[in-house]
């Protein structure tokens, strides 16, 4: 909550105080109210507590003003399980920040009740400062989850690492019950995780850190080869190895739910991909069959090469930028786990053969979207026809749709509803 | 009884189909016609010069074409509230006409206006000319709110009765009927300023590409459609470098003046394509450039803040980032990126870039790479843009940040690759910034792969000359795409991996004929349960309307 100059105190004193007042002015005698006097503040503390898990916290406050019961109620433990800091400057952001006496009453009072934590930064420097100090202080803690989320540029980035590593290390090192932990966009590197893995191997589930460029590929390594119980992993390719698949898929680990990578490059040819054994791959569908495999790609049409070039288990792929006729074509041919496929952008030339050909091999398929690509209306309506009904998601921009003999562009959109059991459009942009 | 009227011009700068005009002339005994100019925006920044130019050329040809029929446009200075008592004293006016205007402070501006002038006994008739349909019906039979998406406008557009037709012209003998002059008042009074009155410096300043005024609008009416019949197809054209460069039959920005009526181009377009292709029933895309005009002014009539993020019902609340450094170089054309440059600085010079530019540069600001508020490059298209107005341009920057009507948001407009797609040859760059004039089409659309040897031989070095690209876009598209759906899937409580269900769905609306037409198709709906709706009519927007939009996004919610 962002408030002005005033205390929260002085804002939520007076309204309640009125509402009290006019409480005991509840006349017994009258037949048609209350039995007995209702005095509010004797309401069972479990009672209060259940109403207010179902206020947000603003509302929470404004109650904690009334009475005695009513605020002790207000800082039960139960209701700081879970928290939000929000940390933003007013100069770079629209996010509305915690106000600072709430955080500092947040550490005081109830840090040792926290369990559920992420942090909201902004651009600014001084924010994610502000989230490193906060870090520091929960000494008491013993954090279940952790999120550090950048919602602009990665202010996170910004800060010396020895400093965000400190902070970091401070919950690594008391929590001892960390289960999940999102560190995307942060200085994070091998150190650190090893004190990760030294005190929370027997409870990590989840990890996302996409983007943490201090981590290399034996840092990651250290955390699936002790944390045998995770389950969700996000991280960027050049992590990716042969031996962290298999360290994935050794028998004391857990089944992997869900496997995140994010492919990118910025300069064509600079970046040398390397590859992996299509038998990790192997080795981990047998050791948890039931796993997603989510990849993104950011790469320039020419760095395809090392990948789709054999049976791959992925389940959800992203192209966001374009991607060659030709790698679409190989998608077809490896990908029959696939459940989504959504392609920014192609170019000029139909993607007719592809979409077919993917249509018969992907019998997973229930998600499809295409941006600045081509398909004549014919190929399209035989896609359809292919995959019917389970195509659940189907976004298509109108421009990608080619009018042929057959169909014209008034007609495609009843046949393809036709096929789907449900009324279907391409996706529109303005033309002013 | 005496009928002294005047005519306010707002938008609706032209004399042919404009029924507010003609209800002026309507058994008058003196019509005047004025247009007040707020000095308060002259020379201000919030709107570019390009734009006063073509207002003022607007005026001065509706000056034009009014003395051709014996009468003449009156400009005053000033401010509505402040010129009317004056006015409606010193003319004994006992009628006031004009265009009805459907933004949310014209419609304010004119109530108080409304509100006086009937207080003094004068009559007011207000006339709908600016859109096709009247947009309160529209509102109407939607459930009495506006359609959130453009199908479902469609949807009841095409329930709707075809457009008034547009009436006729003014004529010189229904002028004559009632004059104008003012006697022994200097023509000086009152006439159209210059720019440089205005407090713009034009001794710099380059032809104007577009020029303002009907008479222009209706010959590019005219060539507009010689054009389509010659291609003899009504196809939306393909994009190609030639569609980016502006266009001498383009109508935008005279539609939104109302230098050209709406109704006028849809009937005369009508018209040759029935010619043209037999009386078939033309299909609603035919007139997809004035509809798209008509949804925002749907959209925006009785949303006060629908410019803006904050308090507005279908706005999403994004934590944008605050970076004035960064709009300003996009605005100016220094990203580094040569596509994204070379539209702003298209923009800047002319007033009108192409609506897939338009993309661009708004996807590159926003959701694509500089996560800058649209807000923001509301406001620069408002200076920079002949045709941006309250509606239209806050509609489309939502529309392209993906902040409203439930877009899907996962294709990015490359500032590199789509560039590139849609001009391979390069030379609408080189046009615009002759600085990279001397760049193969390999390099130009990233000079800054190009290695040292080309660059020294185009005479241009990345980073002295011409500025190293502000941003990585791969890194940004990443980052901005993660957010973009966990904001979405915040909104629709979406949990899963697919990035295409974690924009909330709109269940559109059905005709009903073809329900029972093809009532062999399965009523079930496809097995992802939770996320896909059963088509329903009751549910339509209500459901998704503003909840989803919602505030509890500022509120402080935690994850549970």
């Amino acid at each position: 909550m962002k408030r002005g100059r005033k205390s929260l105190e002085d804002e939520c004193r007076s309204p309640f105080k009125e509402f009290k007042k006019g409480c005991k002015k509840v006349k017994t005698t009258d037949a048609t109210s209350f039995d007995t006097f209702v005095d509010w503040s004797t309401l069972p503390q479990d009672v209060v507590l259940e109403i207010f898990k179902c206020l947000p916290l603003l509302d929470r406050a404004h109650a904690s003003q009334v009475c005695r019961s009513w605020n002790q109620a207000f800082h039960m433990p139960e209701l700081w399980r879970c928290f939000e800091f929000e940390l933003s400057q007013p100069a770079t952001s629209y996010l509305k920040a915690t106000h600072p006496d709430l955080i500092k009453q947040i550490i005081k009072k109830h840090s040792n009740h926290l369990q559920y934590v992420s942090f909201k930064v902004d651009s600014s420097k001084e924010s994610a400062e502000a989230a490193c100090d906060i870090l520091s202080q929960l000494v008491n803690c013993s954090l279940k989850t952790l999120g550090l989320i950048s919602t602009a540029r990665p202010s996170f980035m910004e800060l010396p690492k020895s400093y965000f590593i400190s902070a970091l290390t401070v919950v690594f090192v008391n929590s001892k019950s960390l289960s999940s932990l999102k560190i995307d966009d942060t200085p994070v590197d091998d150190p650190s995780l090893k004190v990760l893995v030294a005190n929370n191997s027997d409870t990590l589930k989840l990890l996302k850190m996409s983007s943490c460029p201090h981590v290399s590929p034996a840092g990651i390594l250290c955390v699936a080869d002790q944390c045998h119980g995770l389950r969700e992993l996000a991280l960027n390719y050049y992590l990716l190895s042969d031996e962290l698949l298999l360290a994935l898929s050794s028998e004391k680990h857990a089944n992997l739910e869900h496997l995140r990578i994010d492919v990118m490059s910025d300069n064509p040819g600079q970046t040398q991909f390397h590859t992996i054994q299509k038998s990790s791959w192997d080795a981990l569908m047998r050791h948890s069959p039931k796993f997603n495999l989510v990849m993104y790609f950011f790469l320039y049409e020419e760095e395809f090469d090392p990948f789709f070039r054999y049976e791959i288990p992925v389940t959800h792929l992203y192209f966001g930028r374009s991607v060659s006729k030709d790698v679409l074509g190989r998608v077809g041919m490896t990908c029959p786990r696939l459940v989504e496929l959504v392609v920014c952008a192609n170019g000029l030339r139909p993607l007719d053969e592809e979409l077919i050909r993917i249509a018969e091999r992907c019998k997973q398929l229930s998600a499809v979207g295409l941006g600045e690509c081509k398909v004549s209306c014919s190929a399209f309506v035989e896609f359809v026809k292919m995959c019917g009904g389970r195509l659940s998601q189907l976004s298509i921009m109108e421009e990608v749709l080619i009018p042929d003999h057959r169909y014209n562009l008034e007609q495609i959109h009843w046949e393809v509803s036709k096929h789907l059991g449900r009324v279907w459009f391409p996706d529109m942009m303005p033309t002013w | 009884m005496v009928v002294n009227s005047i005519h306010w011009f707002r938008k609706g700068l032209r004399l042919h189909d404009n029924p507010a005009l003609l209800a002026a002339l309507n058994g008058a005994d003196t019509v005047r016609c004025v247009y007040i100019l707020d000095p308060w925006f002259a020379g201000s920044t919030n709107v570019g010069v390009n734009r006063w130019r073509f207002l003022l050329e607007s005026l001065e040809d509706l000056d034009t074409s009014l003395r051709k029929l014996g009468s003449r446009l009156f400009v005053i200075r000033g401010q509505p509230a402040d010129v009317f008592p004056r006015l409606f004293k010193e003319w004994n006016t006992t009628r006031l006409t004009f265009e009805y205007d459907s933004e949310p402070f014209g419609k304010e501006r004119d109530a108080a206006i409304i509100k006086f002038a009937e207080e003094l006994g004068v009559e007011t008739v207000v006339k709908n000319s600016h859109t096709l349909y009247n947009l309160d019906r529209i509102i109407e039979l939607n459930n009495n709110s506006p359609p959130l998406t453009y199908k479902r406008f469609q949807g009841i557009i095409s329930r709707l009765e075809p457009p008034k037709k547009p009436v006729a012209s003014l004529t010189k003998e229904q002028m004559q009927k009632c004059p104008t002059d003012i006697p022994e008042t200097p023509y000086e009074c009152f006439r159209v300023p210059s720019l440089d009155e205005l407090g713009f410096k034009t001794a710099t300043l380059s032809p104007s590409i577009w020029k303002g005024g009907e008479t222009e609008a209706l010959l590019r009416l005219e060539k507009h459609l010689e054009r389509k019949a010659w291609v003899a197809s009504f196809e939306r054209p393909r994009i190609n470098v030639n569609s980016l460069i502006a266009s001498p039959t383009g109508l935008s920005p005279y539609l939104r003046f109302g230098c050209l009526s709406c109704r006028t181009f849809y009937y005369t377009l009508l018209e040759l394509y029935k010619k043209v292709k037999g009386n078939r029933s033309p299909p609603l895309s035919l007139f997809g450039q004035l509809l798209w005009r008509e949804f925002f002014y749907t959209a925006a009539t009785n949303n006060p803040k629908f410019d803006r993020m904050e308090g507005n019902p279908i706005c999403v609340q994004i934590p944008w980032d605050k970076n004035p450094k960064a709009l300003a170089k996009w605005a100016e054309g220094q990203t580094g990126y040569p596509w994204i440059d070379a539209i702003m600085i298209q923009l800047k010079q002319e007033g009108w870039i192409h609506h897939l530019a338009r993309h661009a540069v708004a996807c590159f600001l926003t959701r694509g790479d500089l996560w800058i508020s649209w807000e923001c490059g509301m406001k620069i298209f408002d200076e920079l843009l002949l045709d941006a107005d309250f509606s239209v341009n806050a509609g489309s920057w939502m529309w392209l940040s993906c902040s409203a009507f439930f877009q899907q948001f996962f294709h990015c407009y490359c500032p590199v690759g789509f560039g590139r797609r849609t001009d391979p040859t390069g030379n609408f760059i080189r046009h615009y910034i002759p600085k990279l004039k001397d760049f193969p089409n390999r390099y130009i659309y990233e000079p800054w792969n190009a290695p040292d040897t080309v660059q020294k031989a185009a005479h241009c070095i990345i980073g002295i000359d011409y500025p190293k690209p502000m941003i990585s876009h791969a890194e940004a598209s990443r980052l901005n795409i993660e957010r973009m759906k966990q904001i979405y899937q915040h909104l629709s409580h979406y949990k899963g991996l697919s990035l295409l269900a974690s924009v909330p769905t709109v269940s559109e609306e059905i005709d009903l004929e073809y329900c029972n037409k093809h009532s062999s198709m399965p009523g079930k709906v496809s097995p992802l349960g939770k996320r896909d709706r059963p088509p329903d009519l009751e549910i339509d927007e209500k459901c998704t309307d503003p909840k989803v939009s919602c505030s509890h996004l500022m509120e402080g919610n935690f994850e549970q």
